[in-house]
């Protein structure tokens, strides 16, 4: 009897501790020791005791930020991180655990606002908003059409990278179409998300990546049927990788991972060299931004952690930490001239000229995207 | 009293981790968005796209399975033969890789695999042609073979273990012949380790998502990666839950199996 319970108890360990390791370790506070109040249950006395909840993407901040904010403001974080909107969206929808500061994505900004989840942001406890390229707030009217909820914190855009040496210069991809060339059969790289995949053949196609017709994205849907036998792999985050490796000659990438991949290029002194396109035809801008759930019992504090992200110097070291674009003029402006005129990472207004951001679609258009992915996929 | 007492967090464990969760699918899979009972995730099993990748899913697991048979019912002849206690260094080997996670372990393939890739680094330089190997039904059946083999020869091993040395003397003695004395006693009498071994691969080849991924480049669907993306992508739990409940009944049939031919448990694992 008493071995039993033994090899119970051993093989509950063994479960919890692979669940652990197993989910990525999307949860934890923040290093520092400043608060040993953060009680789970201590909500009665949040309110003055000093807390922020915020929930963000994987590695989409320097950790040395958070441990200078609750120095600054004596404001204790509580840290907790997300893989994908998906996964993000329900968690504050049934509020189970309310968060004060979440990141999400344009599409997703949309479908909580469309859905109440989101409080309006008083933005004059955020005066680094200021500090904000009013572009990207132009932008952002996409999904934020009065520019109330969001504040913007990352951006960028979805391109083609290409392989120096596998890739002759008379080659060299210019338009989303260029991934249908047979020249380059069994080396393309293709993202494996339904909204990406379908925005390459939508724009490819002309029309609208945010499209709801249905002949339009049946027609879409044909077009990535005929580039499955070209396709090497669908992937998601491996394409940096992957291109890195010289495993394909062209590859459809996020830019945020270009100055990654130009530092890692040169470290390995590669005989070759990655070198990023925007498409003629547009192709998706996408905004990450800082975001307030309604049911935020905080507020006021996560205006501060939002308005601590939009300092120009705060903002430097994000951008230093996590590679992606930053919005935020001020700490543009404290970048060095190099970095500025990297056009991986900070392309030419000109050439967005085409593009477009995620919209959300509705919970009916959606699952017809997903439906015909599905019918690519099995293919 | 006491008894009872020191089962209670194994049914918790149960109730919590097994039971609910189990319900929770069967919760899902039979209702719609709006909270209205219906089959239609169960029957959308049958749709062109799912039906194909189950297909799909039961003929690599089928093949896998099969290899895995082939290759692990010689091996653990050999490791009986040599009589080596249960302790012994070579099942020690063999159990070690399992230590090791097995998502790294797949990874691993990738590499070993890809175009640029160790096998064809190999191949490049005994100046023959590099193949492509990585992303095709033949990388995925490759690792399912890989990281399932175990589970296929640790049952069939423990089973050989307990025959007796006297019946296979007698039938030699008797003027049976080795493929007579295979197909006579040691067949007949390892059936539970068979069965045993092939649901402990087939089941899990069947539900895989990961090696798919990993090693088919996610060009080839497979019913796991249809229930995976509805979960984690398309956010549709109702249509994950009902195509998961089909899958359970290839579950159950192996259990049933499982219950007909092990009915003393020999044919454990461990």
């Amino acid at each position: 009897m008493k071995k039993r319970i033994f090899a119970c108890t051993l093989a509950a360990v063994l479960a919890a501790s692979a669940a652990l390791t197993g989910c990525g370790g999307s949860s934890g506070t923040s290093g520092s020791g400043a608060g040993a109040s953060s009680a789970a249950g201590g909500d009665s006395e949040s309110a003055d005791a000093g807390e922020v909840y915020v929930y963000n993407w994987g590695e989409y901040i320097d950790e040395e930020v958070i441990d200078m904010f609750e120095e600054e403001t004596g404001i204790h974080v509580v840290y907790d991180m997300f893989e994908t909107n998906e996964e993000m969206y329900p968690i504050i929808e049934a509020g189970a655990r309310t968060y004060d500061a979440v990141c999400p994505s344009d599409y997703m900004i949309q479908k909580m606002i469309e859905n109440n989840l989101l409080a309006e942001i008083n933005f004059d406890n955020v005066p680094n908003y200021s500090q904000i390229d009013p572009e990207y707030i132009e932008r952002s009217k996409a999904f934020d059409p009065e520019n109330k909820y969001s504040v913007p914190y990352t951006w960028g855009t979805v391109g083609i990278l290409y392989n120096t040496s596998m890739v002759a210069p008379e080659d060299v991809p210019t338009k989303w179409m260029d991934l249908w060339d047979e020249k380059f059969s069994g080396e393309i790289l293709m993202q494996d998300s339904v909204r990406d995949a379908f925005m390459v053949a939508l724009k490819a196609l002309g029309y609208s990546m945010n499209t709801t017709d249905e002949t339009e994205l049946a027609a879409a849907r044909d077009l990535l049927i005929e580039q499955k036998p070209l396709v090497q792999a669908y992937v998601i985050d491996q394409v940096r990788d992957k291109m890195i490796g010289g495993e394909a000659a062209i590859g459809v990438i996020y830019s945020g991972e270009m100055l990654y991949i130009q530092e890692e290029v040169a470290n390995l002194g590669l005989d070759y060299s990655l070198e990023y396109v925007i498409p003629e035809e547009g192709t998706n801008v996408w905004i990450d931004s800082w975001v307030i759930p309604a049911n935020a019992k905080n507020k006021e504090n996560a205006e501060k952690w939002i308005d601590f992200l939009c300092r120009p110097d705060i903002a430097k070291m994000n951008f230093e930490y996590i590679t992606y674009a930053t919005p935020n003029k001020g700490a543009f402006d404290l970048l060095d001239e190099e970095l500025q005129n990297n056009k991986a990472v900070f392309p030419d207004i000109d050439s967005l000229k085409n593009c477009e951001v995620f919209r959300y679609l509705g919970d009916d258009v959606d699952s017809i995207y997903n439906d015909m992915w599905k019918e690519v996929k099995s293919k | 009293m006491r008894r009872k007492l020191l089962a209670g967090p194994y049914l918790i464990w149960m109730i919590g981790f097994i039971i609910i969760p189990l319900v929770l699918i069967a919760v899902y899979g039979l209702t719609d968005k709006n909270g209205a009972v219906t089959l239609a995730n169960v029957i959308a099993i049958s749709t062109p796209e799912h039906a194909k990748a189950l297909w799909l899913s039961l003929e690599l697991s089928f093949v896998s399975t099969v290899i895995c048979l082939l290759l692990a019912y010689p091996l653990a002849m050999i490791l009986r033969k040599r009589n080596i206690g249960r302790g012994s260094f070579i099942v020690f080997i063999f159990i070690l890789p399992m230590w090791m996670n097995f998502l790294l372990r797949t990874l691993a393939w990738q590499s070993l695999l890809e175009k640029n890739g160790v096998i064809n680094g190999i191949l490049t330089f005994l100046h023959l042609p590099p193949q492509s190997l990585i992303n095709t039904a033949g990388a995925i059946v490759l690792g399912m073979v890989y990281n399932f083999l175990p589970f296929m020869v640790l049952p069939i091993y423990n089973v050989l273990c307990k025959i007796d040395d006297n019946i296979i003397n007698a039938a030699r003695d008797l003027g049976a012949s080795f493929w007579q004395t295979l197909l006579f006693i040691w067949i007949p009498l390892s059936v539970p380790g068979i069965i045993s071994g092939i649901t402990m691969v087939f089941v899990p080849a069947l539900t895989t998502f990961v090696i798919s991924n990993l090693l088919g480049g996610s060009k080839i669907l497979l019913i796991g990666n249809v229930i995976e993306q509805e979960f984690t992508r398309g956010s549709n739990w109702h249509l994950g839950s009902g195509l998961s409940l089909v899958l359970m009944v290839f579950i159950l049939i192996s259990m049933a199996l499982i219950a007909k031919y092990d009915k003393n448990g020999e044919g454990t694992t461990f």
